[in-house]
């Protein structure tokens, strides 16, 4: 599995803060996705009402979620593929490697898959001497840095052409040193040219699924590439891995998300490949696979169910939370600590791994609500972090310092005439205090407040005076 | 069992056991006539806006369409789309009764074979099945006569479709698929063909520094020989 270091994430948001390289990736790359997804979103104006539509129907699959998992797995195995039920990573991993080693898999390709990254397939696979190669671009590089990817649709977020150019030449080593990369199309097409040799020679091909449809028995990927179907077409064997959030129940349903899908991810009307997969190859067919198998991951989602965080199984994965999150768009997505980034990561991770040691991601947001006004399934994600942050005061886990101080908070907060009287003498001295000047620099018992930006000195009374005064007027 | 384990938590979640056979019986009944949802109006056009706004889309994702009159015509059109770019007269094609019978022979330079393709074939020849307007999609479902290795391995694709076969929704190429496999077509296999493949244009990546360039793994050129069979498309 991959490496939990969310614990620390107020060390990794600094030390990314302070990272030129990442902070300069960054920059170039949050504009593009806005942009793009805004004139998409623009382009349609039935958008807003498909929204609507995503949510019921991703609701309604949630309530029925054991019949359609039934439901697909029966249509799977009745053309002829295997659906493999695993509650843990450890269990889905050991299914994975035993389908390699029963084919005598020596290389496997992976299209992009996060639901891999769950399992760390990739390290288990390599410790039985099986060659995993990464085909998406940004996962490819990826792999050759041995690094995880710090967004859910665009791996290589962090990184710079330079770095990608770098990399190239430094593990390419059989092309001549000297080569030029003009455009980033040269950087493609090396990519291409070295992993077309790995997909005709795999013996096992491993992708995600963006879907999975309970009526046919299908799942789906989507891709711009089309690596994924060089992968899932070439080799004898093809395995798909999905979360059981992932099931819809007719190609109809998925059409209304597929609408959704790439303009909130990319700002494309269509990303290039949507592909159904459905059983292993025909008796006539000339190509595709011979065998197909679903790995059907748990991995604590089911315990959602029922919970405040239920909801958090629409999500569809476009990404968009962390293209217009603010907190994502200053520190990346390795601070994270875990496989999913951003807020709907915020949500996610302490539901699949504990909010004792993500306690960080839920508090790592401004609740500015931008999230959940572009999530295409509308989840309340900024409500869902308060969720969290609610639990970790029930179950002791903030630090003692914060609980003492919305403890003395709350004590007043119920006392209104108190509040008001202290807050009053409070912003009266503090006004006092800053006479003269604009804004405070530094404050005492708020420098970590104060380090990144400026108190405005306050103007006038408290809002409560202020709102009165205003409701006095208007009753003249 | 994880099978028991996964679905007996999600029941537990849901405060009920395995759902009554009535209510199972409801929503197979939903799968069964599988509701449409929602149709952007964009695709809601007169048959001629209609293909006119499939090529708009083709194009806006740099594809390229070609329109013919006739059938006779198609194999000059592609002998001359191959030498306008500077590729060899010679493709794989599939082996579908439509693209079979075209009259080749009025273009003896060209050479096919018509099987699935190899990593060394530089040009395939695919049959379209179904064109949705919305967004400019192909529709390709696998079946003998249409391998799937046409739409991935060559670097350039060319897709043969019939103007009929375009649609306005993703939800129409479906129903066309569905009418298929119900009318026994002895290529389909039940409903869902092993592979259907929603083509958009030729493939590329954003993957470095976000920024979109053609020519990933798939096909660096799409090129779409529209054949206007439909009077009333025209």
């Amino acid at each position: 599995m991959v490496h939990l270091t969310s614990p620390a994430f107020k060390t990794n948001a600094a030390r990314a803060m302070r990272d030129p390289g990442l902070q300069k990736a960054l920059g170039t790359a949050k504009g593009a996705f806005l942009q793009r997804r805004a004139a998409a979103v623009a382009a349609l104006p039935e958008f807003e009402a498909l929204r609507d539509i995503g949510r019921e129907i991703k609701n309604h699959t949630l309530a029925h979620l054991d019949f359609y998992l039934e439901t697909f797995a029966a249509n799977v195995e009745r053309v002829g593929g295997k659906v493999h039920w695993c509650s843990t990573a450890e269990e889905a991993r050991a299914t994975v490697l035993k389908i390699c080693q029963d084919e005598g898999a020596k290389t496997v390709t992976k299209g992009k898959s996060m639901i891999s990254e769950e399992l760390g397939i990739n390290d288990h696979l390599e410790a039985h001497g099986i060659q995993p190669v990464e085909t998406d671009l940004g996962e490819y590089i990826l792999q050759l840095r041995r690094e995880h990817p710090s967004h859910i649709i665009a791996p290589a977020f962090h990184l710079n052409r330079e770095d990608w150019e770098a990399d190239f030449r430094r593990m390419h080593t059989d092309l001549p040193p000297d080569r030029v990369f003009a455009e980033r199309r040269d950087i493609l097409a090396e990519a291409r040219t070295r992993l077309r040799e790995k997909f005709l020679a795999a013996d096992v091909g491993i992708t995600g699924a963006n879907f999975l449809i309970a009526e046919t028995g299908s799942s789906v990927i989507v891709t711009n590439e089309g690596n994924g179907d060089l992968t899932q077409t070439l080799p004898r064997v093809h395995i798909a891995l999905a979360s059981i959030e992932k099931v819809v129940p007719t190609l109809e349903d998925c059409c209304s998300l597929l609408r959704l899908l790439a303009r909130s991810a990319t700002g494309q009307d269509f990303s290039v490949y949507t592909t159904f997969s459905t059983g292993p190859k025909r008796a006539p067919d000339l190509d595709g696979p011979e065998a197909y198998h679903v790995v059907l991951l748990d991995n604590g989602r089911s315990n959602m169910m029922g919970t405040e965080f239920q909801e958090m199984l629409r999500c569809i994965r476009c990404a968009a939370c962390m293209n217009h999150c603010p907190v994502y768009g200053a520190v990346g997505g390795h601070a994270y600590g875990w496989v999913y980034p951003g807020p709907m990561g915020s949500v996610l991770t302490p539901s699949l791994v504990g909010v004792e040691k993500t306690g960080h991601l839920p508090n790592a947001s401004t609740f500015c609500g931008k999230c959940e006004s572009v999530c295409p399934v509308k989840i309340p994600l900024p409500k869902m972090m308060r969720h969290w942050r609610e639990r970790e005061f029930e179950r002791h886990l903030t630090p003692a310092s914060m609980r003492r101080g919305l403890g003395l908070w709350a004590w007043f907060a119920q006392r209104p005439a108190l509040y008001r009287a202290v807050t009053r003498f409070g912003i009266g001295a503090v006004a006092l205090l800053g006479r003269g000047r604009g804004s405070f620099r530094s404050l005492p018992l708020a420098g970590g407040w104060t380090e990144g930006r400026d108190l405005p000195v306050p103007e006038g009374g408290t809002f409560m005076a202020r709102y009165k005064a205003q409701q006095r007027k208007a009753a003249r | 069992m994880s099978k028991d384990a996964i679905l007996s938590a999600i029941r537990r979640g849901l405060k009920r056991g395995p759902l009554p056979e009535d209510q199972q019986a409801m929503l197979r009944a939903r799968m069964a006539a599988h509701p449409r949802h929602l149709i952007p109006a964009r695709s809601r056009v007169a048959r001629p806006a209609q293909v006119a706004l499939f090529v708009g889309n083709v194009e806006k994702e740099f594809g390229t369409v070609e329109r013919v009159a006739d059938a006779a015509e198609i194999p000059a059109a592609i002998a001359q789309y191959l030498a306008g770019q500077n590729l060899p007269p010679r493709f794989v094609m599939a082996p579908h009764p439509e693209l079979q019978a075209l009259p080749w022979g009025r273009a003896p330079m060209l050479a096919h074979e018509a099987r699935r393709a190899q990593a060394s074939d530089l040009v395939s020849v695919q049959h379209g099945f179904a064109g949705v307007a919305e967004t400019g999609t192909l529709m390709l479902p696998s079946d003998p006569a249409r391998p799937t290795t046409l739409n991935i391995l060559a670097d350039t694709e060319i897709v043969v479709l019939r103007s009929s076969a375009i649609v306005g929704a993703y939800e129409e190429a479906w129903d066309r698929l569905r009418t298929a496999g119900k009318l026994g077509d002895p290529h389909a296999s039940g409903v869902m063909p092993r592979n259907v493949m929603f083509v958009t244009g030729p493939s590329r990546s954003a993957d470095i520094e976000q920024t979109l360039e053609l020519g990933a793994h798939g096909p660096r050129r799409l090129h779409i020989v529209l054949l206007d069979d439909d009077p009333e498309a025209r």
